[in-house]
């Protein structure tokens, strides 16, 4: 190792740099990214965890309207004050996207994935002193799945027909092989509580690591170290805060001025400035959300392949990462996945911005005239700037765009999913069949492209039962094409994840599954009291 | 105290219901027609259509609007908000906490700027048109004309992330001591009489320089009394009743118009919660909020009434 590696091995030890600027700055010696990450890891890992402390986290994303009760998790601040009060039977890997046992020991399908066994721990215990049982576990995954729910988990549960205990194992039976059980399984909403939540939804009662001492929604919520956590690799500080500050400004100055130690949501816009700050890390991570530009397939002009092949060849991407994010975010290739998904494929091509040829598809459809794109700021960050370049990039092709800016009020209800061509935008999904399952299936209550392709429903429906992973790999590759070179989907960038810790906070997961560290970050870090 | 007072005061109380129920009406029907599904908003992009319609009909939206309102107002006279859609829980009780945080606010707020403003006009009248009078013109003008969030954030940067003197947040919860409330609240106090401060302070200056010019006390400088004497016994008391109404009307503000000042300061007041309870579509707690806004408004400016025709004779004796 070099002088200038060991320097920047120090910094990244310290907490004072990224693994995405490590990676920048060892490019820069010749290092490949491999061996650099596996010195960023080292010198990560260099650091013993310490114990003690108060975290204090400033969140965006809470309401005096939240509960505790999972199944409403909507925003960030009760999706991550619940990760500290509770636990999932399965977690998701931040590395690979792989799914990982947590209170499930471990797991089997049947050959068909129609049915599958999990092995419940043993030895774990709720908050109010009681060992979580098969039962609970059972009947934790029936309040979320059953007819009457309200749980907003409930779509990602719809292939579960009956759930049984078998001694110390969860059975469930699906009605249709599904090869993903495990990583729907990681969802955050899907908390295992005692006896499932039908008692109290809202005591606040889990296994997590944090017992729940104060909840007032929409201000802020404490807990503090249970005594009998069951594994001592996460929960290192003694309690957590987290305070609802829903204003930008409020949540850069509160962490400038030292009264939290972690925020989420770092605008793109103000990220530079945040960075400049003594103190600060800024922790950005590539998403699998992203922001689109969806077409209807079936309403005119757009279900003419050749107008949205222009529209798909008349954005820049590029630019939009550049101007409108700042850098932070990543291109898009007009379909939903990217490399932060299990089983992406990387040798798709990369479309690029081609007004030419963008022109020829263009007269080739034989549209003439303004096309109306309906967006609002509330889309997506910057979705204004964004569809005002679009305008601008698309001009040079011919095409004239009329953008309609509708008020942020009631968009998801009246433009969305309702007007054939409007920004938009999704958050990531566990897996590439939920992702596909949720908007690109023809029956998809939110297919918002209204994509319906028969050959890619029945690959879809295929791979979800298929256990080869070479072979699903192959489908869901099949299945991008489709999407990207048939569908009605704009996809022009993938947004990053933007948070920021002041430098005490170590230990940080860099994790594309979710913000804050996939919503873990209170459990994962620790305070350096040195 | 007269019969014709006692008449006048309680005509204008009558006047004050009458008002509310009219409000009242128009609350209910301005959150009937907003945009937007309540089961919807509650359960977001993830909702499956059987979750939506569960929740619909649990929160019984499916029956009249004018049935509705009447069992809606019929609650609210005896203090009994309902339940809010989103979270299941008494508003009642959760409204009292908010509303508590913003009066405490308020008055806090109140309790320096009144004096100050107050002070800082007579002593702008005493020594008008010297350096110290343009000054206060100057600065009181400022704040005025700066909206409260810039000024929020300037105090923002200045005493929490340069000096650190104050906490830039000001969450607040009951286990708190008085003195660390005040504390915490003190960069959103400090906003709001910037705010505030330069109002109350121009309309008593303009109120006391009015009767100024009034012939009596030409007379009393003729006698020979000196400036401040005259400023305090001569002509403040005829100057209270705009000074009154300008204060009812700043208090009102502080209590109703603070919405922005509790979202960039973080503090768990009634205008935070309204603003959550909207883009929620939880319309019971949006009701609620917007009742007693506008109950606050109509009790302080009747008190405005009835003081400043207490406090003037001519007015408490109507020819």
């Amino acid at each position: 190792m070099s002088d200038y590696t060991r320097y920047l091995s120090r910094q990244v030890t310290r907490g004072r740099m990224s693994r995405r600027e490590f990676l920048g700055r060892s490019a820069a010696l010749g290092i490949t990214a491999a061996t650099a990450n596996s010195i960023f890891s080292t010198a990560v890992r260099a650091q013993a965890p310490q114990k003690g402390g108060a975290l204090k986290m400033g969140l965006v994303g809470g309401e005096s309207t939240n509960s505790l009760d999972p199944a409403t998790f909507l925003t960030q601040v009760p999706q991550n004050f619940g990760n500290c009060w509770g636990e999932q039977l399965v977690l998701q890997s931040p590395e690979d996207g792989s799914a990982q046992p947590q209170l499930a020991e471990s797991w089997e399908p049947s050959e068909d994935a129609t049915e599958w066994r999990f092995k419940i721990r043993k030895g774990v215990t709720f908050h109010d002193g009681k060992e979580m049982t098969p039962e609970d576990v059972a009947q934790t995954i029936r309040r979320h799945s059953d007819e009457k729910t309200q749980s907003a988990a409930a779509g990602v549960l719809t292939d579960i027909d009956d759930i049984s205990v078998d001694g110390d194992y969860v059975v469930f039976r699906m009605a249709r092989g599904n090869a993903d059980l495990p990583l729907l399984l990681t969802d955050y909403h899907l908390i295992i509580q005692p006896n499932g939540g039908y008692d109290a939804p809202d005591a606040g009662i889990g296994t997590g690591p944090y017992r729940v001492e104060v909840n007032e929604p929409g201000v802020r919520h404490v807990a503090t170290k249970y005594d009998g956590y069951w594994r001592d690799d996460v929960g290192h500080v003694d309690s957590v805060e987290v305070i609802v500050m829903n204003d930008n400004t409020a949540r850069m100055s509160a962490l400038q001025s030292g009264q939290v130690h972690i925020i989420n949501r770092v605008e793109p816009r103000t990220v530079e400035l945040l960075a400049r700050a003594a103190g600060v890390a800024i922790e950005n991570v590539p998403s699998k959300g992203h922001y689109i530009f969806p077409m209807f397939c079936n309403t005119a002009p757009f279900d003419n392949h050749d107008l949205r092949m222009a529209l798909k060849l008349a954005i820049d991407r590029q630019a939009m990462v550049d101007q409108v994010f700042q850098g932070y975010a990543s291109l898009g290739n007009d379909f939903p996945i990217n490399e932060s998904y299990a089983l992406f494929s990387d040798d798709i091509e990369q479309r690029a911005y081609d007004p030419d040829q963008a022109k020829f598809h263009y007269e080739k459809s034989g549209h003439s005239g303004p096309i109306v794109l309906r967006t609002s700021d509330v889309a997506f960050p910057g979705a204004v700037d964004a569809s005002v370049l679009f305008q601008q990039q698309a001009a040079a092709a011919g095409i004239t765009l009329d953008i309609q800016r509708e008020p942020g009020d009631g968009y998801w209800t009246e433009v969305w999913n309702k007007q054939p061509f409007c920004a938009s935008y999704w958050g990531g999904r566990p897996t590439q069949d939920s992702m596909y399952s949720t908007a690109y299936y023809s029956d998809a209550e939110w297919n918002d492209t209204r994509f319906f392709n028969e050959e890619f429903d029945s690959i879809l429906l295929e791979a979800r039962a298929e256990l080869d992973d070479t072979k699903r790999k192959d489908m869901y590759r099949d299945m991008a094409m489709m999407v990207r070179d048939d569908g009605g989907l704009i996809l022009p960038v993938f947004n990053d994840f933007i948070d920021a810790r002041r430098e005490e906070v170590q230990g940080w997961v860099s994790d594309p599954n979710h913000e804050t560290s996939n919503l873990k970050a209170a459990v994962r870090v620790w305070l350096d009291q040195s | 105290m007269g019969g014709p007072l006692l008449t006048m005061i309680v005509q204008r109380i009558a006047l004050g219901v009458l008002l509310l129920f009219a409000v009242s009406l128009l609350i209910f029907a301005g959150t009937e027609i907003l945009p937007g599904d309540v089961a919807q908003a509650i359960l977001g992009q993830t909702a499956t259509p059987e979750a939506i319609a569960n929740i619909r009909e649990q929160l019984g939206l499916d029956r009249p609007a004018p049935m509705r309102y009447l069992e809606w107002l019929g609650g609210a006279v005896q203090g009994d908000f309902g339940v809010s859609y989103s979270n299941r829980q008494e508003i009642a009780t959760q409204i009292a906490g908010r509303l508590g945080n913003t009066l405490f606010l308020a008055a806090a707020a109140a309790a320096i700027a009144v004096p100050l403003a107050i002070i800082l006009g007579i002593l702008s009248v005493r020594y008008r048109n010297t350096f110290f009078d343009r000054i206060i013109s100057i600065v009181t003008l400022t704040t005025i004309s700066l909206p409260e969030f810039f000024s929020g954030y300037i105090l923002m940067f200045v005493f929490a992330v340069s000096l650190q003197w104050f906490p830039s947040s000001a969450t607040v919860y009951d286990s708190m001591t008085l003195l660390e409330r005040l504390w915490a609240i003190a960069l959103p106090v400090m906003t709001l009489v910037l705010v505030v401060v330069g109002h109350m302070m121009r309309m008593t200056r303009a109120a006391i320089l009015n009767v100024l010019s009034s012939p009596y006390v030409e007379t009393a400088e003729l006698k020979g009394l000196s400036q401040s004497r005259i400023i305090w016994r001569h002509a403040l008391p005829n100057a209270v009743a705009p000074i009154i109404n300008v204060v009812a009307l700043n208090l009102a503000y502080l209590v109703v118009g603070v919405v922005v000042i509790e979202v960039i300061f973080v503090y768990p007041g009634m205008g935070q919660y309204m603003v959550d309870h909207v883009s929620k579509r939880d319309v019971p707690v949006v009701q609620a909020c917007g009742l007693i806004f506008a109950s606050v408004y109509i009790i302080l400016n009747t008190i405005a009434d009835v003081a400043s025709v207490l406090a003037n004779p001519r007015l408490r004796h109507p020819r």
